[in-house]
């Protein structure tokens, strides 16, 4: 049986609660949090559960080391309150089933770099800062076999979480791999946090994708020329999961000679994408998806950033072509770091 | 010399006629699931003229002549069924008149709708056609001749609908023209004279129609797809009622299909949008989705799946990927939108059926007036038994489309008999004094349309 490693104890001791008063779409002071923490806590029925835009940031406000979204999640789906619609939950869910048969699994030595869902980005992954780099799940016919399923904390279906994920840590053991740079903040965080948090075993060791940029560009520092940029950084919800690396933006950003513009939406104050409030079910969800965009870029614009750094495809994908429209090249941080290493970027 | 073969190199030039295998061969082919059938001499005329003179020719020698556009209609309406000549359009493809602020252009009909689409792009890219999801190499005579649909069919009706004047050669040779060209005015009108439709959902079997006005619509700047789901096919016409109240979608498609697996069984709404800046598109979607679509959201049964997603144009069919082999076929069928419900789940019951993984899909025409509704069957072609099955398939789908009040379009000849013997005794005898009266040799595309 597959269940969250909660600490209740250390949640009720908690004297900040900031799971849910830092959070930045919920308006909770700290006794108000505390209680409805209770009440979820208890597998009751709370406000929190539905007005949970699932945007991840309570699993890095909580200042105890606990769980609290995927403790929210777990309880969404217990008592039946989904952030979105039947249909796209059944859409999502549906989407996870690979279909074109099973994927040609080799045996790889040394470190690979998992693309996860995201196989039709393999084209980024050139140069030499992924010299040597072994690459599984570039066959997007078959990435559903790499696909780290953590899109469904957006369903409050941990459920199919914890019925796949076994099967697709699996495909990754057939090929023997002992260490796995993940292209995905969310396929780092499946087997970083949530695989830990639910007592599921993951046979090799995970390796941050920024992680990995940086030290391959420390490697490469000769070849850098600083970009001189202004750019600003969007901070996915899944890199929530892992705020320990998230240093390494800075930590690249540096290296590669850009600025991090200051702004108000920045490191833990980042604002969601709007991609996964977009379909909920909530009356506004829509308009308040476009206007999390659009502070959100105006903030980029007025502190000067020239360039929006991404790394999630999904982030890219609702983000992009409005950030694009304000002027500011939208750009992958892959990409970022081969222009600092003198390649060209097509 | 074979003197049709002397004939025909005579009007076109030796270089565009052919009666050698190699070239019939390749005119023998459907895409979809018809067996082939030679031609007896394949020639691709360049003018009017030449198409007039070919038929007089082919009345001489009661020959068959059989046009041929892009020749990816499916249905095999293309295939000359009592051999004879295959008169290739596809050289006559000129762009005669652009209006732009009457907005029509006048083209000759072997035109491909890439070509027109591209040439739009290029002189005129405030206009637009309605563009069919077919491959681009399909044409505007052979699209309009079997009531096409494209890309406008929301606001604006089928392609056919969209005609503002045309030239034809009568399959006895001569040239007439329609609309407000026949009295020398320009091709800006069909109306108000009087109506000699006759020309129009015949499968080429009363006339080779050779220029075409053909109506331009505003082409917006920004142009986007945004996705509403449902699973209850029941919501569908509802869904679609309140979108074509709303009237901000360009086209409105609702499909579902087994795979991939994401679409099986929930029914996916695109909706294409457009608008000449963010503020218009932001209306329309708040007008779509936080007014007439708030209630489906917030019941939990219908979603917005996606925004402004990229529209491919055309936006191709990819459903004959799904299986090994590469081949498709639909029938079409128009279908009032309450139907979707029912469509959806017989469509269903036949592919499962006939083992093939079901695809239905439907376009909506006009303010919901109408829906195109289709039910592709993929197979392989190296396989004759999947495309037995296919067949199959099609003609019980065919028979079905009937049955629950629906009209079939586009049939291919099985589906046309089944029509035909359903039709008002009167009706039926008009057309076969038509098909007389302008055909007393039964040359044009004999085979299609034909009343026993
Ligand atoms: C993947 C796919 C998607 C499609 N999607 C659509 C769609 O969205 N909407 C749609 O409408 N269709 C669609 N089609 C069907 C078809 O391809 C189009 O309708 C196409 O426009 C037909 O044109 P064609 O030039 O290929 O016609 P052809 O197949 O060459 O001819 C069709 C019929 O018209 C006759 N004909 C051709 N030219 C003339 C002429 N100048 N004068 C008189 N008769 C003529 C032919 O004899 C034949 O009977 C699709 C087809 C495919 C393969």
């Amino acid at each position: 049986m597959i269940e969250l490693d909660f600490n209740e104890k250390k949640c009720l001791a908690c004297k900040t609660h900031d799971c849910l008063t830092k959070c930045q779409y919920l308006d909770l002071d700290k006794d108000a949090a505390g209680m409805e923490m209770q009440k979820i806590i208890k597998g009751e029925d709370s406000h929190v559960l539905h007005d949970c835009v699932t945007c991840y940031a309570c699993e890095e406000y909580c200042p105890m080391g606990n769980h609290p979204f995927y403790l929210i999640v777990s309880r969404q789906e217990a008592l039946g309150i989904t952030p979105l619609p039947e249909p796209l939950i059944k859409r999502g869910v549906q989407m996870g089933i690979p279909f074109r048969g099973d994927p040609e699994i080799e045996e790889v030595q040394g470190p690979v770099l998992n693309m996860g869902a995201f196989s039709d980005l393999t084209h980024l992954i050139q140069g030499k800062l992924f010299e040597g780099l072994t690459l599984i799940s570039t066959d997007p016919r078959k990435m559903f076999h790499y696909f780290c399923q953590l899109m469904y904390l957006h369903y409050g279906r941990i459920s199919v979480i914890n019925e796949r994920l076994g099967k697709i840590i699996q495909t990754f053991a057939f090929h023997n791999v002992n260490q796995v740079i993940h292209f995905h903040d969310e396929c780092y965080g499946a087997y970083t946090s949530y695989a830990p948090a639910f007592g599921i075993h993951v046979p090799f060791q995970s390796v941050h994708f920024f992680e990995y940029l940086y030290h391959r560009l420390t490697t490469l520092k000769n070849d850098i020329q600083p970009l001189n940029f202004k750019v600003a950084y969007q901070r996915p919800c899944s890199s929530r999961l892992s705020s320990d690396k998230y240093a390494f933006v800075d930590k690249i950003f540096e290296l590669i000679g850009v600025e991090h513009v200051e702004r108000k939406y920045k490191h833990e104050n980042a604002l969601c994408c709007g991609g996964s409030i977009l379909g909920q079910k909530r009356a506004g969800s829509r308009a308040l998806a476009m206007e999390l965009q659009r502070k959100n870029i105006q903030d980029m614009k007025q502190a000067g950033a020239e360039f929006c750094v991404f790394n999630c495809p999904a982030c890219m994908l609702t983000m992009g072509k409005p950030v694009a429209e304000n002027q500011i090249q939208p750009i992958f941080m892959s990409d970022l770091c081969r222009m600092a290493v003198g390649e060209k970027i097509t | 010399m074979d003197p049709i073969y002397r004939a025909l190199a005579e009007i076109v030039g030796e270089e565009y006629v052919s009666d050698q295998p190699e070239e019939l061969f390749t005119y023998s082919k459907d895409l979809g699931t018809s067996e082939p059938i030679q031609p007896d001499y394949v020639a691709a005329p360049k003018t009017a003229e030449q198409v007039s003179r070919i038929v007089r020719m082919a009345n001489q020698k009661k020959v068959p002549v059989v046009p041929l556009g892009g020749g990816i209609s499916l249905a095999g309406l293309a295939l000359p069924l009592r051999g004879g000549i295959t008169l290739d359009l596809k050289r006559m493809d000129g762009i005669i008149e652009l209006n732009e602020k009457s907005r029509y252009i006048v083209v000759e009909a072997g035109i491909s709708h890439g070509k027109l689409t591209s040439y739009l792009h290029r002189h005129a890219p405030h206009l637009m056609h309605s563009e069919p999801g077919a491959p681009p190499a399909a044409t505007i005579g052979g699209n309009v001749v079997i009531h096409g649909q494209g890309d406008l069919a929301h606001p604006y009706g089928f392609n056919s609908d969209m005609i503002n004047g045309m030239e034809v050669v009568l399959p006895t040779g001569e040239i007439c023209r329609f609309g407000s060209c026949a009295i020398g005015s320009g091709w800006y009108t069909l109306h108000p004279l009087p109506d000699l439709g006759l020309f129009l959902g015949w499968s080429g079997s009363t006339g080779i129609l050779t220029k075409i006005s053909l109506r331009l619509f505003p082409c917006k700047k920004i142009r986007e797809m945004d996705i509403f789901v449902v699973e209850d096919e029941e919501l569908v016409p509802d869904i679609l009622y309140e979108l074509t109240h709303a009237g901000m979608a360009e086209d409105l498609v609702a499909w579902s299909q087994e795979i991939p697996p994401y679409g099986n069984r929930l029914h996916h709404i695109n909706i294409n949008i457009t608008g000449d800046s963010r503020e218009e598109m932001e209306f329309k979607r708040h007008l779509m989705f936080d007014i007439r679509l708030a209630r489906y959201i917030q019941d939990g049964v219908g979603g917005i799946a996606a925004v402004s997603q990229d529209i491919e144009r055309p936006q191709i069919s990819k459903s004959a990927d799904w299986k090994k082999g590469g081949g498709f076929e639909y029938v079409g069928s128009i279908m009032p939108v309450s139907a979707y419900p029912e469509c959806y789940r017989r469509g269903m019951e036949i592919s499962i059926r006939h083992h093939i993984p079901y695809t239905i899909l439907g376009r909506v025409i006009g303010s919901a007036h109408g829906m195109m509704f289709s039910y592709s069957y993929a197979f392989n072609r190296a396989d004759p038994e999947t495309v037995r099955q296919a067949r199959e398939a099609l003609h019980e789908t065919d028979h079905m489309v009937l049955e629950i009040g629906g009209t079939i379009w586009k049939p291919a000849v099985y589906g046309q008999q089944l029509v035909m013997e359903r039709m008002d005794p009167n009706t039926l005898q008009l057309m076969k004094k038509v098909k007389t009266l302008l055909d007393p040799n039964n040359i044009m595309n004999p085979g299609n349309w034909e009343v026993n």
